[in-house]
């Protein structure tokens, strides 16, 4: 059974490298029952929209193709 | 040898257009200057290096008809410059000094979060950020980010900033950088925890305007 400290470390991992069906499936079960690390999952999205939104303040210079 | 000549022309002046958007290259500054001056203290050091960046991205300008070729490019240029300044750095820096940085981190910030069976320590469970865009238009929210970023240990915010500014894939970075996979995954792990755990403490835990 995965975790809090196992599944933090996964939610970011996530992030980085495509999880395993293993990984996914220990990680959806221990998220679906645990609020705080369903937050942290959350959060760690945030940081990397964040990030950015922090360096690219604006769209219009992004290239279309 | 007419054909030759001719494409050569239609790419600098394709070329040309880049920096001739005002817009566009003042913000590719503003962005070269913030990751250049997270990794390198020294303020003057780094608008060097961003400096030296762009002049050589320019001389080579005939080379890049689009802008997002051209902006991987700079950037890899001027990541090189703050690896060699870092290493210079690291002459009078004590190693562990950049590891660890004024705060918890690493393992011993796992550690305060967690309790020895891996469930989260009570008082550090994550709570809800409320509105997780508020703030994003606030410029005081940008003034921790930033202080947040700055206060990660030099090597997290180095890799945390490639992957998540510079949007490098995990490969090209473990290549660069010469880490491994797990590790380079270990690192940003730390350098997510520690920035979430500053950014609650800092504002999102704070009182709600």
């Amino acid at each position: 059974m995965m975790n809090c400290k196992q599944a933090a470390q996964m939610l970011s991992e996530k992030l980085d490298r495509p999880l395993s069906a293993k990984e996914k499936m220990a990680l959806t079960l221990h998220t679906t029952m645990c609020p705080p690390c369903r937050l942290f999952g959350k959060q760690m999205g945030s940081l990397r929209d964040l990030s950015k939104a922090y360096t690219k303040p604006k769209d219009q210079h992004e290239e279309k193709n | 040898m007419t054909n030759a000549t001719l494409s050569v022309e239609m790419d600098s002046s394709a070329a040309s257009n880049i920096f001739q958007d005002g817009a566009f290259i003042e913000e590719l500054r503003v962005q070269m200057l913030k990751f250049a001056r997270l990794q390198v203290r020294d303020i003057q050091l780094a608008e060097d290096a961003v400096q030296e960046a762009m002049l050589s991205a320019y001389q080579h300008i005939d080379r890049f008809a689009r802008q997002s070729a051209f902006k991987t490019w700079v950037f890899s240029i001027l990541k090189n410059k703050v690896i060699d300044l870092l290493r210079k750095e690291k002459r009078h820096v004590v190693a562990s000094q950049l590891e660890d940085g004024p705060n918890l981190s690493g393992e011993a910030l796992i550690e305060h979060l967690f309790e020895e069976n891996g469930h989260w320590q009570k008082d550090e469970r994550p709570k809800k950020w409320d509105q997780p865009d508020h703030g994003v238009e606030n410029e005081h929210f940008w003034r921790i980010f930033d202080a947040c970023l700055e206060a990660l240990p030099a090597k997290y915010g180095r890799l945390f900033m490639m992957r998540e500014f510079l949007e490098m894939e995990t490969p090209e970075i473990c290549h660069n950088e010469d880490v491994s996979v797990t590790s380079l995954n270990v690192t940003l792990y730390r350098a997510r925890l520690r920035l979430r755990e500053c950014l609650e403490d800092n504002w999102f835990g704070k009182e709600k305007s």
